[in-house]
């Protein structure tokens, strides 16, 4: 806890199996050590990853979201990290435009060798989000029986 | 043996799903001919006091259009739920949010402020706004509150069916209502409409290739489509492919893309993200500046792009008492 009020963030992390999670755990069997605030999700490829996903985070309690895959050219699936790409920029913006800060979604390229670079993204990314504070989202009353 | 008890509604609306219902022309008559109209305040004089003396739930069917902006619309949606057995959804905007629902993207104070104070056309030195309760020469007048966001029907009442479109077309009504009022009863939540996506009734889908790569986007008004070819195919944006079937693909034989008025799929809860999802897969380019670069050139939108009809429902909000 480094600032005085204590708040510490959450951030969601989307990690594609054959590179970034590679990488994670790369990081843990080398004793690295990074913010205990991530929350790892596994998928097979960062294309995998809906962007409805993202959103859904940030409206359960995220207050970061890192979407990160294997770097242009080494996707296993040949070209999903090409949609990756492609999505999270656009996304970027849509989520710029509903009010989320820039700093709270974040497209990272890992690979499983990168512990180093996991490891210093996640500890920039947890304190841009500190300093931020916890993600202010507009509180709806829903009379909703889904 | 008396005849179904049928209420119509109008919240945060255009005035167009009216129309719509309007546009039912003869079948207008028949319609009346088989139901008894016990409240429609735009074409019959009703009050808010007349639907008060009914008896709860005893309307059949309540079919409400716009999306919940003010006080009033709260309060007359949950009367109209009291007092009816089913409700409808009728239109984008009770459906989804729709056109209205895009203020969502701006708080209430930020609209307020340039409606009252910034808009060009707006000349108020006394910056006066709207109270919700006045004098005048000594009467008291009282306005409804402006809410805070646009919601959506069904986040403000229980809704039993939904009629999208924006409007819905007349043959859509029009089987909806015949539908429930033959005892054709759907599940609860059923949305009327296609269950496949609009690019299946689509004229334009045998043109459509299995794969489509874009090279390159434009916005409709840069280029003349070619009314003979899938409209995605010339790379522009068209809804087509994440958007709910049943509207005849209306806009597409009109010479336009769909921008997506019946709203999502069975399955999506997020019709822009998945619209956002799908463009993206089909455009084909790797290098990721060139890629910025076209989307800054065009004055990339995706709250318009892909939230046209459903910002208010695909918002990210907290529900209120949810954590922190
Ligand atoms: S759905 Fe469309 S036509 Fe109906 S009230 Fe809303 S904006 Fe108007
Ligand atoms: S993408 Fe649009 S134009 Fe092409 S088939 Fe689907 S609905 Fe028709
Ligand atoms: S083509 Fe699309 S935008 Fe036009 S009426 Fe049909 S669903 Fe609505
Ligand atoms: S397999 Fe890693 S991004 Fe596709």
């Amino acid at each position: 806890m480094s600032d005085g009020d204590g708040f510490e963030p959450t951030i969601v992390v989307f990690a594609c199996h054959w590179c970034t999670y590679q990488a994670i755990n790369l990081a843990g069997t080398s004793r690295m050590k990074y913010p205990p605030n991530v929350r790892v999700i596994r998928v097979m490829c960062s294309g995998r990853v809906d962007p409805q996903f993202v959103i859904e985070a940030f409206k359960n309690g995220a207050d970061g979201v890192l979407v990160a895959g294997c770097h242009p050219g080494d996707c296993h699936y040949v070209n999903g990290n090409m949609k990756t790409m492609r999505r999270t920029v656009m996304l970027e913006k849509l989520l710029q435009d509903m009010g989320i800060e820039k700093e709270r979604f974040r497209r990272e390229w890992i690979s499983a060798a990168e512990a180093k670079k996991w490891v210093e993204v996640v500890t920039e990314m947890v304190e841009q989000v500190r300093k931020l504070g916890p993600l202010k989202l507009a509180e709806r009353e829903v009379v909703m029986n889904e | 043996m008396s005849k179904p008890k049928v209420a119509l509604y109008w919240c945060a609306s255009c005035g167009g799903c009216e129309e719509a219902t309007v546009d039912l022309t003869e079948r207008l008559f028949d319609l009346v001919e088989a139901v008894d109209i016990v409240f429609w305040p735009i074409a019959m004089d009703f009050k808010r006091e007349d639907l008060e003396k009914m008896e709860d739930g005893s309307i059949d069917i309540a079919i409400i259009n716009g999306g919940i902006r003010f006080e009033e619309h709260e309060e007359m949606v949950k009367l109209l739920r009291r007092k009816s057995k089913i409700v409808i959804a009728y239109g984008s905007c009770a459906h989804l949010g729709g056109i209205p629902g895009l203020a969502n993207a701006y708080p209430r104070e930020e609209i307020l402020k340039f409606a009252y104070e910034e808009a060009p056309t707006v000349i108020n030195q006394d910056r006066v706004r709207p109270m919700k309760k006045t004098t005048v020469d000594g009467m008291e007048f009282e306005l409804p509150d402006f809410l805070e966001y646009l919601k959506p029907l069904d986040e403000v009442i229980d809704v039993d069916y939904y009629i999208p479109g924006c409007p819905p077309t007349p043959d859509l009504t029009w089987e909806a209502v015949s539908k429930l009022l033959s005892g054709e009863i759907p599940p609860k939540g059923h949305v009327f409409g296609s269950d496949k996506s609009l690019c299946h009734e689509c004229p334009l889908n045998e043109t459509k290739p299995d794969e489509i790569k874009l090279e390159e986007l434009k916005r409709p008004h840069q280029v003349v489509l070619d009314r003979s070819k899938c409209y995605l195919t010339q790379g522009v944006l068209c809804m087509g492919p994440v958007t709910r079937g049943g509207c005849e693909a209306l806009c597409i034989k009109g010479g336009m893309p769909c921008t997506g008025c019946f709203g999502p799929l069975e399955g999506v809860y997020n019709q822009g993200a998945k619209a956002l999802s799908f463009l993206a897969s089909v455009i084909d380019i790797e290098d990721e500046e060139k890629y910025r670069e076209m989307l800054e050139k065009l004055g990339f939108d995706p709250i318009g792009w892909f939230f046209r009809y459903s910002l208010a429902k695909g918002m990210i909000y907290r529900k209120k008492g949810d954590g922190e």
